[in-house]
């Protein structure tokens, strides 16, 4: 299977603080991905070097063969990589359905009735549909959330990136949420993962990756990589033997 | 549930009524001359004029975010140009104040690459410095009249029209034109998809940028093309005072100023707002006028007060309360009808 994006050696201090040190790892094309680690490891940001926001001091960063090191965000929104934001940003005086309609009209590149029914079929994916005229900032936390997801796919995405969309739901929602994010990759769409809710993200994910002070510090089975003594003593912050 | 029984639309009914009263707000203005007096007629032209420029300055600042303080940069430019042109090139005005835009155009591309270099505050203070720049360039053209400025000539203003009354009539429809124009023009933009990215930068950078929105290529567009518009309504604008000085050119006061007054006023970032705006301006100028420099006391107060109570301005409050939206640039889904209310 043909990798759809790879991370070579990315490197990115701010100051003294290291937020990405020489990071590598390939995803294959239809793999969901998790990403776990301590609070200030570097997760975002390492978001943010493969969506473009954050430009990094080293390395490289391929999508899907090409080399977008140079890319702004906006063209590689283009080429098929959607994210959502762990803190919302909508567009907050334009409605729900619109903030849709911007991914759809202007990542996705769609016009007119094909960009409004995926817009419709995405909205009701994400159980939004009944506040489509809302506007986006008169929104709860966790519809803004839903927002940011429902963004994300109507720009109609090669390689998902989710960023703690889970935090604050209630069982039976992140059940749903598992759900939704299940038949999206179902569909062929590669995703990494960042969540604290680890039952969330082990219900999807087929491989995970362990990240502290930007280094990536273990990959592989997320149950095996779950049990191994360094995320034990790092991500968790206990003493394995304790 | 079946998704085809949503529908799309992009109208409202509100919005269908303000374009009948449009149409026949359009139709008494366009018939104004057979029926207004000369001094109305002034006023209502200058008043359009104001329109033209709060609507383009509400663009650039309101959704592209770039709060300029020194579009009489352009106003002064569009001036001189018509002066210029018909003066030197014995170009017809209208045919002058057509090329004054292309001019402006061409001459914004290189200030907007220095420019777009500051950021927030910077670039306002950069632009006004611009806009400086403009104003002692134009005082040094001896030919133009230099610091003391000069007259349009009298065959020139002739070539418009030979009657008195057939002149003042072009004029106002001219300025008439000018302000449905830019309304126009501004809300047709914004319905495209274009507009509809610009409306996302408007609302938040980070999120339009991740989604495919080319931020700064969208700014400069707007940059450049209000430029364009602002000088060719400058143009207007001087054919309107026929004669022209730097310091009338380039006033700060006159064409940023109480420009920023009415957008803010008004409401920015919508289209409404500067039409709700330039009425509250004049309003304020007809009545208060005599009052000297208490007037400028009062617009200040007026400011004050909205801006506290109504941060979004008069329109933005009104749409708040009422859904409201004059100038439909959104999406509105249907809803199948037993889940109305929703």
């Amino acid at each position: 299977m043909s990798s759809i994006l790879k991370l070579d050696g990315l490197s990115r201090s701010f100051g003294a603080v290291t937020v990405a040190d020489s990071l590598s790892y390939e995803l294959a094309q239809g793999e969901a991905l998790g990403v776990i680690g301590p609070n200030g490891a570097g997760k975002t940001s390492m978001f943010n070097l493969i969506t473009g926001t954050l430009s990094p001091d080293a390395g490289r960063v391929e999508f899907a063969g090409r080399d977008v090191t140079s890319q702004s965000a906006a063209s590689r929104s283009r080429m098929g990589i959607a994210r959502s934001f762990q803190v919302p940003q909508p567009f907050s005086g334009l409605t729900v359905f619109e903030n849709a309609m911007i991914a759809a009209t202007q990542s996705a590149g769609l016009t007119g009735h094909e960009a409004e029914t995926l817009c419709l079929t995405v909205l009701d994916q994400t159980e939004l549909l009944n506040k489509a005229n809302k506007l986006a900032g008169g929104l709860t936390l966790l519809d803004r959330k839903r927002l940011e997801l429902t963004r994300a796919l109507c720009a109609k995405p090669k390689l998902l990136l989710l960023d703690e969309i889970a935090g604050g739901l209630t069982e039976a929602e992140c059940k749903s949420l598992v759900q939704t994010i299940r038949d999206i990759h179902a569909s062929g769409v590669s995703i990494i993962w960042i969540e604290h809710v680890v039952h969330a993200l082990l219900a999807v994910v087929e491989r995970l990756v362990v990240i502290d002070f930007g280094r990536k510090i273990a990959e592989g089975d997320p149950h095996e990589v779950m049990d191994s003594r360094e995320v034990k003593e790092i991500y968790l912050g206990i003493e394995a033997d304790a | 549930m079946n998704l085809n029984d949503y529908s799309v639309t992009r109208t409202t009914r509100e919005a269908r009524i303000a374009a009948l009263i449009g149409v026949v707000v359009m139709a008494a203005l366009i018939a104004a001359p057979w029926w207004a007096g000369r001094a109305d007629m002034r006023l209502l032209s200058e008043l359009f004029l104001y329109l033209a420029l709060a609507s383009l300055w509400n663009l650039m600042a309101g959704y592209a975010g770039l709060v300029s303080v020194g579009q009489q940069a352009f106003v002064g430019l569009g001036g001189y140009m018509l002066f210029a042109l018909t003066m030197f090139a014995g170009l017809h005005p209208i045919v002058a104040i057509g090329l004054s835009g292309v001019i402006a155009a061409a001459v914004s591309i290189p200030v907007a690459a220095l420019l777009f270099r500051l950021r927030g505050a910077y670039f306002a203070i950069g632009t006004w410095v611009m806009a400086e720049v403009f104003r002692l360039v134009f005082a040094q053209i001896s030919a133009l009249g230099g610091g003391s400025g000069s007259s349009l000539p009298v065959d020139i203003v002739k070539s418009l029209a030979a009657s008195r009354s057939g002149r003042e009539a072009l004029s106002y429809w001219l300025a008439l034109a000018a302000a449905a124009g830019v309304v126009a023009a501004v809300y047709l933009f914004l319905r495209s998809r274009k507009g509809l990215a610009l409306t996302a930068i408007r609302d938040n950078e980070l999120a339009a940028g991740s989604l495919g929105i080319d931020i700064l290529r969208a700014k400069f567009l707007v940059y450049v093309v209000t430029a364009a518009m602002t000088a060719m309504v400058g143009g207007l604008i001087f054919l309107q005072k026929l004669r022209i000085s730097p310091d009338a050119a380039f006033s700060v006061n006159d064409w940023t100023a109480f420009v920023i007054f009415i957008v803010v006023i008004g409401g920015i970032g919508t289209i409404e707002g500067p039409i709700i705006g330039t009425l509250i301006f004049f309003a304020l100028r007809e009545t208060l006028a005599d009052l000297g420099t208490t007037y400028l006391l009062v617009l200040g107060a007026v400011a004050i007060v909205v801006m506290l109570k109504a941060p979004k301005g008069v329109w933005g409050f009104i749409r708040n309360r009422f859904d409201l939206q004059l100038f439909p640039l959104g999406f509105r889904v249907r809803f199948p009808e037993k889940r109305k209310g929703d």
